[in-house]
């Protein structure tokens, strides 16, 4: 318990998955302009992220990793390259399914993350999730806590942007940094306070 | 002659500096960072981006009158993975160390803006051939802002270039320390805000000019 307890707060702050991986930048820079949105697409990443780093563990454990197909006779196969078309097409189809299911119970909440979710199918972040998943030979139930971990650190990290640029826009800065440039250094600094929790031992 | 390549070379340009993907269209940017801790690692990783773009827009844009237009995503992102994995394969072949290090980034070109964006916004609409060049620009485009990075980290950080210390010990002698900064994360967010301060206010000279 104590083990997935420290993974998921590694997870969420220490590896963080966009101040320390910089996974999920595109949407990061695009979307964190209204703190309303970044929570939306927030709280979509992480129900996403929750389900697809798991769903992708049954399958690469089940299927592709060296050894999987035993079960079948076909202990020699190793299809472990295929991880990366598979992944995809995990995500793309399991975004498609969340978006109608959301769709057909929660009226509300599709309404609000209706345009977001699509994106989601192509942010590094849930791709990458999956990549780190099978690289670090997470278990089962690791592998849920780090997905949703993930997520959260996502989240935190793209709502507290959301509204530091609600701040900039009043601040003075210099013609040329204004916009995407003076993103990158808030994203510097916001970097550098998430490396504080490293000295966290759990 | 030169009015068959004058296109070809406006298209070179755009790509690689005027619409510079990272800096200007602010696409792809997740890799840019992560892989710029060193020269060697950046150079490989803008080499295999630049090949999977030209290539995936090459083929999207030869078989672009052949794809539904509601499935194309997926089909697109089908080309691109396809290459991806073709790619990590021969990197895993003949570069194991910096495959290694790369880690998981190769794989991510697939969810890289830059390749799926090229592939919407311009091999739908142009031929192979046009098309094959703006991937190779837009890649080479990357590659010069990652390197540049890389190489401002790696003399900042280390006082390495390519691997190898260009740093003069008396400079250590007198005082002189690696900024543990720029090897961190920090560090890449800070250079590449910098760079488009830099490329902003260059460009701004230019149109000053005109």
């Amino acid at each position: 318990m104590g083990d997935l307890f420290s993974l998921f707060i590694n997870s969420v702050f220490i590896g963080n998955i966009l101040l320390a991986y910089f996974l999920g930048m595109c949407s990061f820079i695009a979307v964190s302009k209204n703190i309303e949105t970044a929570t939306g697409l927030g709280f979509a990443v992480i129900f996403v992220l929750t389900i697809t780093s798991p769903v992708n563990w049954i399958i690469y454990h089940g299927l592709l990793a060296p050894g999987a197909l035993s079960w079948a006779g076909l202990a020699d196969i190793d299809l472990s390259f295929l991880k990366y078309i598979t992944f995809i097409a995990v995500i793309a189809a399991l975004v498609q399914a969340v978006e109608m299911i959301i769709d057909k119970y929660s009226p509300v909440l599709y309404a609000s993350l209706g345009v977001f979710l699509p994106l989601i199918a192509v942010n590094c972040a849930i791709l990458g999730t999956s990549l780190f998943m099978v690289e670090r030979n997470y278990t089962f139930i690791e592998s849920v806590v780090f997905g949703a971990g993930s997520g959260t650190g996502w989240m935190i990290a793209i709502v507290s942007m959301a509204a530091i640029r609600k701040k900039i826009a009043y601040a003075d800065v210099p013609k040329g940094l204004n916009g995407f440039g003076i993103t990158m250094i808030v994203a510097g600094l916001m970097a550098m306070t998430f490396m504080m929790f490293s000295g966290i031992t759990l | 002659m030169n009015n068959d390549a004058s296109p070809y070379k406006e298209i070179l340009i755009k790509g690689i500096w005027n619409e510079n993907p990272v800096a200007y269209q602010v696409l792809g940017i997740c890799s840019a960072l992560a892989v710029t801790v060193k020269m060697s690692t950046a150079i490989v990783m803008g080499l295999a981006l630049t090949l999977v773009t030209a290539f995936s827009s090459m083929i999207i844009s030869s078989m672009r009158k052949k794809i539904p237009s509601n499935i194309r995503i997926i089909a697109e992102l089908a080309i691109i993975a396809s290459l991806v994995i073709i790619t990590d394969e021969i990197l895993k072949a003949f570069f194991y160390d910096i495959s290694k290090q790369l880690s998981i980034f190769v794989g991510l070109i697939i969810t890289n803006c830059i390749v799926l964006g090229r592939a919407e916004a311009f091999a739908l609409a142009n031929n192979p051939v046009d098309s094959f060049v703006d991937g190779i620009a837009n890649g080479l485009g990357y590659s010069l802002i990652l390197i540049t990075v890389a190489f401002l980290r790696e003399l900042l950080g280390s006082g390495q270039c390519m691997g190898i210390p260009v740093i003069p010990n008396v400079v250590y002698d007198s005082g002189y320390q690696n900024m543990g900064l720029m090897v961190l994360a920090p560090g890449a967010f800070f250079i590449i805000g910098l760079l488009v301060w830099l490329k902003n206010s260059l460009s701004g000279i230019n149109q000053n000019k005109s």
